[in-house]
């Protein structure tokens, strides 16, 4: 049976509920968010791991990182020769065209760029959201270290492959060196 | 000369709660209102949890210009806050608050609260006419209907109260109230204080002042002080509003316990009491969505007229019975 006013009544639990659960304002100013670990505030850059390959630069979908780079001749050693080495000169992202896919990151091979949560960086002037590479180099004291893998997931394939190199014994430096079972079979 | 002092003291005793109770409400209704929507309120002002919220808005109130709209009837429109503030200060005097506790002791108190009450939905007509606004005007029509409808239940019931005390002195209806009244009298009770709260148009019976869809009804040309006055109004209206329920249907400052046997004071009563209700007129606010005019209208006629004469009916037969 319909109790008459059952809504009403049940309107009014409703607020008085919620009145005793704690809100869910975020005091933003004087208390810092807690971000998710993977969040995408700003992208830092290691400096030291860029190879000025240029990948980042030419898949970043609105061409908002710019690197200029020379060459570099290292005198050879003794018994050896010379060799040459890019050197960074110039490595800025506009901030105010990236649009924060991650591309850039996803792409560097020897993992010279990485997010951190960082988002507090507003400017008043729109020019000074380009970050310079001392810029980009001072975020990488914000990067996260990356979350645990799961549990149950596969395996990172990075891992695997290091550990089959690491685990193949060592070549004996004395005598013929001994067939594997691996190696009888193979062509 | 001591006659004198006596009533300056209450005088003025009156004049602070009248300052203070509504910016008591005001506030609970800021850090209430907030928690039930899952928010915080006011964080800021004065430091401790924003306590300060109402005294800033205060501040700003007065620092803003005073404009008249060029069309507007000029003194009326000017003197429209007054009328409508004033009437619940006057009201205030004579609600008891404790035995001899009262501004001013009338013989006729029920009857003179009620039609001063009345005066003070006036303040709204005279806004929405002077304003030369058609939502103002619109505004103060409906404020018009409002009272129309409301100021009848609400007076019924209040006659039922006085039928069963057999008096019109509001300290008279406290003495001679009973603790099964409240059952007895909860129909006159509920259809009070649905109807004083339709009068003093608070949500969700704020179809005058609807902000989302008439501005801000009678008030949309009003800035500054004179709209504060406005709000003061409401808030004290509902200070007024609860006292006069407690005083009539919840026995004003009879408590559960004599205050010789270790209960609370009967002051403290009256202000725990109207407290209470305010946090209800509140807590409704939160709760319900605005009724429509016509829902309104029905509301009144078909609903609340018909249970405050039936409460009528009730209290003659039962006030026979009894003596």
């Amino acid at each position: 049976m319909k109790v008459p006013g059952a809504g009403l009544a049940k309107g009014l639990a409703v607020t008085l509920q919620t009145m005793g659960r704690r809100s869910v304002t975020a005091q933003y100013p004087d208390v810092k968010p807690e971000l998710p670990p993977r969040s995408r505030g700003v992208i830092a850059l290691l400096e030291e791991n860029c190879t000025v390959c240029m990948l980042c630069a030419r898949e970043c979908p609105d061409w908002c990182i710019y690197i200029d780079s020379h060459k570099e001749t290292i005198p050879a050693p003794p018994g050896g020769r010379e060799r040459q080495r890019n050197v960074l000169d110039r490595f800025d992202i506009d901030f105010s065209l990236c649009m924060y896919c991650g591309i850039c990151i996803e792409v560097c091979p020897f993992d010279a760029l990485f997010w951190s949560p960082e988002f507090e960086y507003a400017e008043l002037d729109i020019r000074d959201l380009t970050h310079d590479k001392a810029r980009l180099g001072q975020w990488m004291a914000t990067v996260p270290p990356p979350p645990a893998h799961e549990e149950h997931g596969s395996r990172p394939k990075e891992l695997d492959a290091a550990h089959k190199a690491a685990d193949r014994p060592a070549a004996e430096p004395t005598g013929p060196r001994q067939p594997t079972a691996g190696e009888v079979d193979g062509p | 000369m001591t006659e004198v002092l006596e009533a300056a003291l209450r005088i003025v005793l009156v004049l602070g709660a009248f300052l203070t109770l509504p910016l008591l409400v005001g506030q609970t209704e800021h850090k209430a209102m907030a928690h039930m929507q899952s928010r915080l309120g006011p964080m800021y002002a004065g430091g401790f949890h924003g306590w300060a919220q109402l005294v800033a808005d205060g501040v700003k109130f007065a620092q803003k210009e005073d404009v008249v709209p060029a069309a507007a009837d000029r003194a009326v429109f000017k003197l429209a806050p007054a009328v409508a503030l004033i009437p619940y200060l006057v009201v205030l005097v004579a609600i008891p608050v404790g035995p001899g506790w009262v501004g001013h002791d009338l013989d006729a108190g029920l009857f003179f609260v009620l039609a001063v009450m009345g005066v003070g939905v006036l303040g709204s007509l005279m806004a929405g006419w002077a304003s030369a606004n058609k939502f103002s005007l619109l505004g103060g029509l409906r404020t018009a209907a409002q009272l129309m409808a409301y100021e009848l239940p609400f007076i019924l019931a209040a006659a039922s109260v006085a039928m069963a005390a057999g008096t019109l002195s509001l300290p008279g209806i406290v003495e001679a109230w009973e603790p099964w009244w409240l059952l007895w009298q909860l129909p006159g009770a509920v259809v009070f204080f649905v109807a004083g709260l339709a009068e003093l148009a608070r949500p969700p019976f704020d179809m005058p002042v609807a902000d989302s869809e008439i501005i801000f009804g009678a008030f949309t040309e009003y800035t500054g002080l004179r709209f504060a006055l406005f709000l003061l109004a409401e808030y004290a209206g509902i200070v007024v509003l609860c006292a006069l329920t407690t005083v009539l249907f919840l026995g004003g400052w009879r408590g559960p316990f004599d205050e010789s046997l270790g209960g609370l004071p009967g002051v403290m009563w009256t202000l725990l009491k109207t407290m209470a209700l305010a946090f209800v007129v509140i807590w409704a606010r939160v709760s319900y969505p605005r009724l429509r005019e016509d829902q309104l209208q029905r509301l009144a006629w078909q609903g609340l007229v018909p249970v405050a004469l039936g409460q009528l009916v009730l209290t003659g037969v039962v006030a026979v019975m009894v003596s």
